[in-house]
């Protein structure tokens, strides 16, 4: 409200020095009013909320708060349990970034590729995609139950073709599990990776492919040498937004087990960590803000060396 | 060489067909499952359907799975929510592009900064302030919200800025139109297009969220549709296969129906990239 006044009193200035036109520019702040207000009640102010919480020993029902200083950020890079969420969480973004982004790029050249292209890019697209619209917890319930023991059908199935000799208890296993949920977040984006990339190498100018061609490049080395390259900038928007994603990953891990990440919380991820210690036991909300924040800087600060790294080779290529 | 070429697509071709099959099978298995009776299921894989929808129906439904209850819930907050996003950053995005008004460059700093921000870590402080002002177990936190959202401004924005005509503006000024009338009139209509993509996406967003209602809903009446999923993990349904898998179906089809519809717009939205999750 404060920035609002503040941008109505600039603008009363600006009215006498540019007439005419610039009359009509209160009703411009009118109508971005209602979006300013709403964002800093609902975005701005939580952000800060959350930094501030982590700065006290708020817990369970309690609502004074209590500033103890940087206590809960020495306490809980020292957390065992934080560390192994954090920990969990990368280990299964990676198992499931980088099949994820390497057989979206093979498809998407299959796809796209002008000289021998695979037909049905259509529907192929859409199954593709099919399991990303697909509410994820109805996908973690459904994982459950096809992983059963004794009786799931993943498990008949292996049972029937013989590839074991009994029932696997695929919810006891540490690696089991965490595969598991690797590879249904790699289920539920590879068909989006794969429609980007194709947008992104039907956007590379063709007659870059053709001089290519006549110059008589095979066709591995225009991909690596024209396609790749100029599929940086998107490639970087995949990364980046799969990241920051894969580090907020909840609703699989969530209630693909117990809630809490069994077994021996193998996929216990950062935000199953942060919901626990908020909404379950002792209700530790200054654990759930430290936990936050530290996060939150974490991505920020990859997701600026990414962006810096990316761009430096970008201008090399001179796009 | 030409024949050559055509032999080298056979390996892709039985390599996406099996991506093809991936996709699907886990929800083949599920329809056909929702249709058997849980001995059936435990006897044996099948892949044809069985007669048992009814029965399965009625045991789901016994233990208190009130589908219609939560899709209702679901369905008043996502429809209520995309009618705020859409509205709400259409009107931004219009203000920002037809007006010059001071502040504006800070406004777009800030969007572009918040676009970087995951929106989940600030949920602590979210929750804690709807508990402060007494906001928990109602659906207001889940749909006011909408009235800010930087990415279908940022969105529109760009949507405008390419295809929106200002003349039209000024015409409609000269006949006398007032400034929110020609918004409503002229610029709503001709953003269509563009509202329809973010509509879907901010709708089947809204529609899967689970943590928000899970950190700010109680009561189970008020329960959406994947927190309601959450309750086929209960002990009561232990055994009863049948009736878990259509459980999960129901929860699905809603989803499911929409994008048998509206694939082939909802594929050309992805590809504009600018909106994932």
């Amino acid at each position: 409200m404060e920035l609002l006044s503040r941008f109505k009193n600039k603008n009363k200035n600006k009215n006498v020095s540019s007439g005419g036109i610039a009359d009509y520019g209160k009703y411009g702040q009118m109508f971005v009013a209602p979006f300013i207000v709403a964002f800093l009640l609902f975005q701005l102010y939580p952000i800060v909320y959350t930094v501030t919480l982590s700065f006290t020993d708020l817990a369970g029902w309690e609502t004074e708060l209590n500033f103890v200083g940087f206590k809960n950020y020495i306490n809980i890079l020292q957390n065992e349990h934080f560390i192994r969420a954090f920990k969990n969480t990368w280990l299964i973004w990676t198992i499931n970034f980088i099949p994820q982004l390497g057989i979206s790029l093979m498809l998407a050249k299959w796809f796209t590729d002008n000289s021998n292209r695979l037909r049905g890019e259509g529907i192929f697209k859409a199954v593709f995609y099919l399991p990303n619209i697909i509410t994820a917890a109805s996908l973690a319930i459904l994982f459950r139950t096809l992983f059963g023991y004794p009786v799931g059908p993943v498990n008949q199935l292996l049972l029937y073709f013989d590839v074991i000799q009994e029932p696997f208890e695929f919810f006891r296993s540490k690696t089991g599990t965490r595969l598991i949920v690797a590879f249904v977040q790699f289920w539920r984006w590879y068909g989006s990776t794969f429609i980007i990339l194709c947008a992104g190498i039907m956007g590379i100018n063709p007659s870059l492919f053709e001089a290519a061609k006549i110059d008589g490049a095979s066709d591995w080395k225009i991909f690596t040498n024209i396609t790749l390259p100029l599929l940086k900038p998107i490639t970087l928007y995949i990364l980046i937004t799969s990241l920051v994603g894969g580090m907020q990953m909840f609703d699989i891990p969530y209630l693909l087990t117990d809630g809490f990440g069994a077994p021996d919380n193998a996929i216990t991820t950062s935000m199953v960590y942060i919901y626990n210690q908020a909404f379950t036991g002792n209700r530790n909300f200054y654990m759930s803000a430290t936990a936050s924040v530290v996060i939150l800087l974490v991505i920020m600060a990859i997701s600026g060396v990414i962006y810096k790294v990316m761009n430096r080779s970008k201008s090399k290529v001179g796009r | 060489m030409n024949k050559k070429k055509k032999l080298s697509k056979i390996p892709k071709y039985i390599f996406s067909v099996f991506l093809f099959i991936l996709s699907v099978i886990p929800f083949w298995i599920l329809a056909v499952n929702a249709t058997r009776s849980s001995t059936q299921i435990q006897q044996g894989f099948s892949m044809i359907p069985s007669d048992f929808l009814a029965v399965n129906f009625k045991i789901l439904t016994g233990q208190g799975f009130s589908f219609m209850q939560g899709f209702s819930n679901s369905l008043l907050i996502s429809t209520a929510t995309t009618f705020m996003v859409l509205y709400f950053s259409a009107l931004t995005a219009y203000g920002l592009i037809i007006y010059e008004f001071k502040g504006k460059k800070l406004i777009y700093a800030v969007i572009a900064f918040v676009l970087m921000i995951p929106a989940q870590l600030s949920l602590i402080g979210f929750y804690r302030m709807m508990l402060n002002v007494g906001l928990t177990d109602s659906f207001i936190p889940l749909i006011i919200p909408g009235m800010a959202s930087p990415v279908t401004v940022f969105f529109l924005r760009q949507y405008l800025m390419s295809s929106f005509p200002v003349e039209l503006v000024q015409a409609a000024r000269i006949d006398g139109a007032s400034e929110i009338g020609i918004f409503h009139k002229i610029a709503l209509p001709l953003m269509k297009p563009g509202l329809a993509t973010m509509g879907i996406f901010t709708f089947v967003a809204s529609w899967n969220n689970l943590i928000m209602p899970l950190m700010l809903i109680n009561t189970e009446s008020k329960y959406t549709l994947p927190m309601m999923v959450q309750l086929l993990k209960a002990d009561i349904y232990q055994t009863e296969y049948g009736s878990i898998y259509l459980g999960i179906a129901m929860s699905i089809l809603p989803l499911f129906l929409v994008y048998l519809v509206f694939s082939k717009f909802i594929i050309a939205g992805v590809a504009l990239g600018g909106v994932k999750e």
